[in-house]
Order: structure tokens, then sequence, then C-alpha cells
């Protein structure tokens, strides 16, 4: 169908995106992967010299790799469940006729506009806080002993906050997928006597999958970097029990101020994610298709 | 509508879904109410919900301290700049993408997505030596490079889907009537093509007002925005609440009141291509 | 002549815009009290020199080191003057990004400054940061309470008087929780607290050959009392508090000790922030009859960065952000007991400040007590109090202060904690090069 002609004309209008991110990418990752082979420490200038893989060596021998690759799955994966599942649970509930809709609709979506540090910080200090916090005075009002969440729950607690932040976002895909699902069509299925629950699994779900799939590669792309929710609550602590890869490197960027372990954390994680990227991706490819 | 609603389970739904609104949107409002009271109400217990002596002492303060406008400024430069300018990019980009698609279109939006996956901080020093060198440091020209450069794989993505759902006919057809490309452009594509650059334009407001990382480690005063003004208040010594709370206030206020009034238009093209 | 007229008439011209045209001048700061009051009376500096323009960057304590340290290393050039603790001054004036403060002004009377804090941020001689203010640490209490419960706080106690005072007062069911101390993780939060209590216990952070000592009793002992006490008679939550956290719960009358900054006295004693002003006492921070005493020291100072084209109008400013002019502005706007303290001898000397600032003599004492060049029972390699002052000490400080944090929620226990610290202790000066 496209001619040469058109072609041409297609490559050189891609070619500015292209090859801005191209440089984008490429220049901050050369240079990490030459940082990366320095002993390089910001605070000891002129020290640079060359030492082979001893800063990957040190960064995956660190005992918290490993927890930390955990910790990013773990947020990862539980905000996703979270997000997924209680958006299509709001998306139907939203999607019945109900008095005020609009309303509705505008106080659901509003976590989504608001800063991921404000929104740490709010929930840290006037809801987690086991003292001062909303939740600890529910607590105290039912004779419950406070619950101190950013020290016994850590993880859950930054999932929560994590989660309430993008919520709205996978509620209002999986809406508008739901609205485009044909009257008829469910109607039909009404007739045959179909139960809400069969409806659901036969008609409504395959309807969203595409949807669903959206939601969690978007999602997916800014969840593997959380930061901003874990430096403000918890400063990746107890412990490492809320450290995930991006803390890590942070960790050894600047407050270590060690370029060189930073840069090698850098470019593992970069692989990581391009690893996960690649699973995404074949999953994209078998349910964005056509 | 052909299907008939018991007004019984239309109120059952809506109380349901009025609660759960409600309990979704309660943080927000707790701030906004926080801010008006002083800092020993805003900590008392049991907390008052309406009924305390109302102040603006806090906004007072805040602004005393620290210049909101000037803040808000930059973050409106910065957002806006910086949107506008990946929009320009990404609409040739994604047109050529949606109409001359080839075997490798897809694997180019993929990797484009995937330069997102980069944890910033990995890259900061990198880039913090470019800037430095460039004299890109604490400028708003330098915010609205990055904050482009973050955000183009989505605006790319986001008008690819928008672009394909226009059938290709209409250009086919006007095509064989002679126009040219730019006409193309302005007459076919851009009419119909609206609604989903309006909704790209709003998400990417969105995100590029919230990002915190860029923002806050590449700028010192005068191209700081709203998120270097938070964290001016994020832990002061003292009682803090009603203080913080108005600052956060302030800072979300506008992206929310944008927000609110552009629903309809963010919420319709807020698809990604979920929707077929 | 035509050339040479044009020439001066430029050089005039570009004189006069010299003028006109003010000097800005960028400054990063901690958002503590007493610099936003700084901000706050900029006004007079600016009308004593109205062509210097000051430009603030206020942040949060972790913020702010992180941005200034960036910029000062990679030589960013974004700030005129620095706000940096007494941890940061020697180990950047080693590496020449201070510029040493030779034009402070005839009034300035560098040697009014207290020895202890002079001595922190000079090199060989030479002073390479201002203090802003100085503190020690020392234990702050109510005097209610404890008339109530009939125990009398000595002005030395030791820490068993101490923790056996916390648990009689301590009386959770009305939110009165008998002892406050920092939990939340961070090289100058929690480790601020605990190392400079481990000194007292007898502990040290390394041997003479830079071996971490992690694994000695000593570091148990403190680390056993430590959670003991704070599970017994520490409010809920004591992982996540540092600083700000545990003054917000003094002032709210929540605790019945605080150990922490001297600084601190002037915000629970002001009736305007604290529900308990009339109430506080104030102690030497608590031995175990082994010699040291848990007190650290610290001072906020301004610093230029070497950098710098703006050296001169930045010194004037740092000369009068240090003055004993500013000392005498604050006092006439907002009181002497809210001056910056901790830095002058005269100001100790001042009987205004004696009468209203109750605790001027408790504050100056435990200033004058601690000693960076001997911080411990045993010989250490390092000078430094509550800290060990090595480029490596914030990130291991920060990590080890993780281990502890989570130790005192009881996420792992003591030993777990302890082991933990001293593997990545033993691993990091491994890497930098101290353990050969």
């Amino acid at each position: 169908m496209a001619t040469t002609h058109t072609r041409s004309h297609a490559r050189l209008m891609m070619a500015p995106s292209v090859l801005l991110l191209f440089l984008w990418m490429i220049v901050p990752l050369a240079m990490t992967i030459y940082f990366s082979f320095l002993r390089y420490n910001l605070l000891m200038p002129g020290m640079e010299e060359y030492t082979g893989f001893l800063n990957y060596q040190f960064f995956l021998t660190d005992p918290a790799f490993f927890t930390a690759l955990g910790n990013t799955l773990l947020l990862t994966g539980g905000v996703l469940l979270i997000t997924v599942i209680g958006g299509i649970l709001l998306a139907l509930l939203l999607d019945q006729p109900i008095f005020g809709q609009g309303i509705v609709r505008i106080l659901v979506i509003a976590p989504f506009f608001v800063m991921p540090t404000v929104s740490a910080l709010v929930w840290k200090n006037m809801f987690f806080n086991p003292v001062n916090g909303i939740f600890a005075w529910l607590f105290k009002l039912f004779g419950a002993q406070p619950l101190d969440w950013l020290a016994q729950i850590p993880l859950l607690s930054i999932i929560f906050i994590v989660a309430w932040q993008w919520l709205p976002f996978s509620t209002l895909i999986l809406l508008t997928a739901l609205q485009s699902l044909d009257e008829e069509q469910k109607e039909a299925a009404e007739m045959d006597g179909a139960g809400f629950l069969s409806r659901f699994i036969y008609i409504v779900l395959p309807h969203m999958a595409r949807a669903i799939t959206v939601v969690i590669l978007i999602q997916t792309i800014f969840l593997l970097s959380v930061f901003a929710e874990i430096l403000v609550t918890t400063n990746g602590g107890p412990g490492i029990q809320t450290t995930n890869l991006t803390y890590l490197v942070y960790a050894q960027a600047l407050l270590q101020f060690d370029i060189g372990g930073a840069s090698a954390g850098g470019i593992v994680a970069v692989i990581l994610a391009n690893i996960v990227a690649f699973f995404l991706m074949r999953m994209i490819g078998k349910n964005l298709e056509g | 509508m052909a299907r008939k609603v018991s007004t019984s389970r239309k109120l059952t739904f809506t109380a349901l879904a009025w609660i759960v609104a409600f309990l979704i949107f309660f943080p927000i409002l707790w701030t906004f109410l926080t801010s008006f009271k002083t800092e020993a109400e805003a900590v008392a217990s049991p907390p008052s919900f309406l009924f305390f002596d109302w102040t603006t002492e806090n906004y007072a303060e805040v602004q005393s301290r620290s210049d909101y406008f000037k803040h808000f400024f930059n973050s409106v430069v910065i957002s806006l700049g910086s949107t506008l300018i990946g929009l320009l990019i990404a609409i040739p980009a994604a047109w050529a993408m949606a109409f001359s698609p080839t075997k490798r279109t897809k694997d180019v939006l993929m990797w484009m997505l995937s330069t997102k996956m980069m944890p910033p901080v990995g890259a900061m020093i990198p880039i913090y030596l470019i800037f430095r060198d460039t004299g890109f440091l604490d400028t708003r020209t330098g915010l609205v490079v990055v904050l482009m450069l973050i955000n183009l794989p989505i605006i790319v993505w986001m008008l690819y889907t928008y672009f394909k759902e226009i059938p290709g006919e209409i250009l086919e057809a006007a095509r064989m009537d002679g126009a040219s490309l730019s006409q193309e452009l302005t007459q076919v594509l851009a009419p119909m093509a609206v609604p989903g650059i309006a909704s790209t334009v709003l998400l990417n407001i969105i995100l590029s007002w919230n990002e915190a990382f860029w923002t806050l480690n590449l700028t010192a005063s005068k191209a700081a925005p709203l998120t270097a003004f938070i964290a001016s208040y994020s832990s002061p010594e003292g009682l803090f609440y009603a203080k913080l709370s108005a600052a956060s206030t302030m800072a979300i206020a506008p992206v929310l009141i944008m927000g609110w009034f552009s629903q309809k238009q963010l919420v319709r093209g807020l698809t990604f291509g979920a929707v077929k | 002549m035509t050339l040479k007229t044009m020439l001066l008439g430029a050089v005039a011209a570009l004189a006069i815009s010299g003028v006109a045209n003010a000097e800005t001048l960028t400054i990063a700061t901690v958002n503590n009290g007493d610099m936003i009051r700084m901000q706050k009376l900029t006004d007079d500096f600016t009308a004593k020199n109205p062509d210097i323009k000051l430009e603030w960057v206020t942040l949060e304590e972790n913020v702010l080191r992180q941005k200034v340290t960036t910029d000062i290393a990679t030589k960013g050039g974004q700030y005129d003057i620095m706000t940096i603790g007494t941890y940061e001054v020697p180990i950047w004036a080693k590496q020449g990004w201070l510029l040493p403060l030779d034009n402070l002004g005839a009034d300035y009377d560098v040697d009014d400054l207290l020895p202890a804090i002079r001595s922190g941020i000079s090199m060989d001689g030479k002073l390479y940061a201002a203090p802003f203010y100085g503190e020690s640490s020392m234990i702050m209490y109510r005097k209610d309470l404890f008339e109530k419960a009939g125990i009398k706080m000595p002005d030395a106690p030791t820490w068993d008087f101490v923790a056996d005072a916390a648990k009689k007062i301590t009386d959770k069911g009305n939110e009165v929780y008998g002892i406050c101390l920092r939990g939340k993780a961070g090289w100058g939060e929690n480790m601020a607290f605990l190392t400079a209590t481990s000194n007292a216990f007898g502990a040290r952070w390394f041997d003479e050959k830079w071996n971490p000592q992690f694994d000695q009793p000593e570091w148990k002992n403190t680390l056993d009392f430590y959670v003991k006490l704070m599970n017994e008679a520490g409010p809920p939550g004591a992982s996540s508090n540092g600083f700000n956290e545990n003054l917000a719960l003094f002032q709210s009358g929540k605790c019945g000790m605080w150990i922490d900054a001297t600084v601190a006295a002037s915000f629970v004693t002001n009736p305007k922030e604290s529900k308990v002003a009339d109430k506080v006492g104030f102690a030497l921070a608590p031995d175990t009859g082994l010699g040291k005493r848990g007190n650290w020291l610290w001072a906020w100072n301004l610093a230029i960065p070497a950098g710098t084209q703006k050296a001169e109008a930045a010194e004037k400013f740092v000369a009068w952000a240090t003055s004993k002019a500013y000392t005498e502005l604050v006092a006439s706007k907002e009181g002497w007991a809210n001056v910056p303290p901790g830095t002058r001898t005269s100001l100790y000397n001042n009987p205004e400040y004696q009468k209203a600032a109750p605790f001027a003599k408790m504050t100056i004492d435990s200033i004058n007590a601690a000693d960076p060049t001997k911080p411990t029972v045993k010989p250490v390699p390092y000078v430094g109090v509550q800290f060990v002052a090595i480029p490596e000490f914030q990130g291991i400080g920060t990590a080890v202060g993780q281990q502890f944090s989570a130790a005192l929620a009881g996420q792992i226990t003591v030993d777990q904690a302890l082991q933990s610290a001293q593997q990545l202790t033993v691993r990091e000066m491994t890497k930098a090069g101290y353990i050969k």
C-alpha cells in the first residue's frame, strides 16, 4: 500500500523522535557504562581509576541486592494486583446508573493528579502516624492498639500509597473499555438468562482483556522505578524492607556518592528492566495485535 | 436506554459509589481541611472535621517564606513547554507509524517505551555533568528538554493509538484528490485527531507537573518548580501538619482543578488503544 | 585620543551598570527554625547592602545535603553560600572546595566563637565556615511529671536513673511516654544519637586499624539497653521518629523525657509552639560511669564554595548572619530566647540571655563537655562524637542506622542487627580501602 515515496516521508517524520530518544538513551548510557568501570567517588575527586568489574561485583554481592530485587517485584506486582482488581470492581460500579455520576467520577479521579511526594507526605504524616494519624485515632476509637504502619508493615503501606495513586488511572481505562461493550450484547446475554457472574466471566472480562494489558504495561513502566514514595516515607527501611532497586541505586549515588557503584547498579537495573520489558512485549504482542 | 432500572437498585449503587468515592477522595479533602487549622488543631485528638476555627494563617506563612508564584510560574512553563515541544516532535512520528507502518513499527514503539525504564538516579550524574557544561543547570529550558524527552515515548504512543483509529480510506481519498502532505495534516487529520491530542496534552501536563526527581535535582532557585517548593515543608522543626497541608494544597490545586474541568477530554482519550 | 575617551566611557558605563545591576547571591539552607527566621530578617541585610540581592533555596536537610554535595563535588556553581554541618566542613576544606573566610570584618571578633565549635570548622588555623548555630545534646524533661512521680532529676544523671525514671513516668493510657529518642534511620538521625550514646557505654565504631567493632559487647549493651527502654517506655512508631517528630511529640506533651539537640530547648520552652513551655527542665546527657557522656557536638555553618564569582558579597552576608549584631537583631525582634545559640562566648555571658533562656547554662556546659578529638573510652583513629569524619560515613552510617531502626521496630533482633551492621561496614570499609 505504502509507496517508496511515502515510506521515505515516514522515515523523515519519525527521524526527530527516534534520533532524540536515541541520544537521550545512548549518551547517559555510555557515560554510565564508562563510570561503572571506574573507582569514582564524588567526595574524593582525582582518585578515579579503572577497576574492571569490581563495582558490579560489589553491587551484585550486596546482601541488599536480592532483597531489593524481590521488593521491586513485590511492589510492582502488589500495586498491579490492587489496581487491576480494584479498577475492575470500581469500573463495574461506576458503569451502573447512579445519581451524580459526574461528581463521583471527579472524586475517584482526583488522586491521579496529586504529586507523588505530596501524597506520600500526606499519607505518612496525617494517616499512618501511630500517634497523630487518622488511622491511629480510628484504631483507638475501636479500642485497638494503633498499628505502626510504616514500621510493622512497611512494604504493604507503600504498596497501599502507590495503589491509591494509580487506582484512578486503571479505573478510567477499564471503565472506558466497559462502556464500549455493546448494550445489545449485554442484553442478549441477560435474555439468555445468564447470571451476573457468568456474564462477567464470558462476556465482560474477555472484552476488557486488552484494556487490562494496557493498564499493566503502562503502570509497570512507572512502578519499576517508584522512588519518591519510598524516600519520603521509610527511606528504604526499616532495615532494607522497602528498598527497591531504584532506591538501592539512589543510596549508592546520593548517600555514598559512589558514582562507580551507582552506575554499575544503574546498568544492572536497566538490564533487569529490559528483561521485564521483553516479557511485557511478548504479552502485549499477543494481546494488542489486530 | 433500553434497560429499566429499579429505583431501589439505583439508590443502592448510588450509595455504594458515593461511599467508595468519598473514601478515595478523603486524603485530599483532609489535606485541604487541615490547611485551615492551627498547628495545634491539626494534631488534636479526636480530630475535628469541620468545627474548628478556620484560619488562613498557614497560607500567609507559606507565602511569606517561599514565593509561591515564582514556583507556580516555573511549573507552568516547564510542563506546558515540554508538552508542546514534545507534541511537535511526536505528531509526525506517530502519524508516520499509524499510516505507513512497517514491520518494525511495533519494535520501534516498544523500544521507545523501554527508554523509560532506566532508573533516573542511575543517569543522574551524567546528566548533571552535561547540564553543568552546557549551562543548563537551574534553567527552565533545561528542564523543558529533559521532561520532554522523558515523556516523549508516552506521547508518541498515545498519539499513535488515536491516529490508528482514523480510517485510512479518508486519507487515501484525500491523496487521490491531490492533497499535499500539509493539507493532509491540517485539513483531514487535524480535526479528527484533536480529541486525542487534547487528552495527550492533558496527561502530559499532569505527568510533567508531578515529576519530582529531575525537577528537584537539576534546579536550585531560578527554575525551581512546585516540587522544590514542597521540599522545604516536608519535615521542618516543630509541628508542621497545617503548613505542610497548605503548601500541598497550593502545589496540587492548579493541576487538580485543570484536571477536573477537562476530565471529559482526558477520560475520553485516556485509553492508550485499550478500546477497539 | 577619541579611542581612549570611548574606552573610558565604556568602562564608566560598565561600572555604572555594575552598580545598578545588583549582585544576586543564591543561598542554600536547611528548613530549620533559626534559618527560617534568618530568611525573614534579610531586609536588614539588603537595606545595608542595596547592591546585593538574596535568593533563598530552603530545603529539608537530606535533600539539601544531596544537592549541595552534588553541586560542590561537580563544581556545578549553583550556590554562592551553602549551609553545611560540622561533618562536611573539614572534609570539604581538605579538598579545597571551600573559601577560607579571611575578610569577615574588623568587628567580627573571631576569638569570641566557642573554642569547641571553632576548632571543628578550622583547618591550619583558618576558618572555612562560619557557625550559624551550634548544639550539643542534653536531656529535656517534664518537671511536672517528675514531681508527680516523686523523683528528682540530678544535673548529671546516669543511664540507669534515666531508664528507671522513664518507666515510672510512662502512662500509655494517657499517651504519656517516659522517654522519646530518635529511631528514624539516618547517619544524622538515629545514628547521631546512638553513636553518641554508645560512647557513654564504652563502645566505638572502629579500632585503631579501622576494624568495625559492632561484634563487641559494648555495642550489644548499648543497643540492648536502647531497644528495651524504648519498648517499655517509648512512644509507638519510635522507629520512624527523628528530631522533628520527637519535637512535635514533646511539644504536644506526650514525652516525659527527650534526649536530643540543645537547640530544641528554645522550641520546647516557647509558649507559642509548646503546650508544656513552662514545665521543662534540663540536665546533662546521661553516662554509665565510664567517663564519657553521650553528648554530641554539631553546628550548622555558612560556607562559600571555592568556585563562586561573588566571593566578596557572599562573605559580607556570612559575616552579617553570624555576627553579634545579628544576634542583637533577633533579640530585638523576637526576644533573647530565640537567638541562634551555641556559637559565641559573649552570648552566654550576657545577663539578658541568661535571664530569658533557662537552658543557657546547660547548653554551654554540654557543648564544653563534648570532645570530638577524644570521643570514646577506648582509642579510635577518627574524629567526631556522633559521626566518624570520613567521606564514606554518610553511606555506612545510614545503612547501619537502617539495621538499628529495624531492631527497634522489632523486625529483627538486636543480634541480627549488629551482625548485619558489622558485615556491611566491613564490606564498605574494604571497598573503600581502609581495611587492607
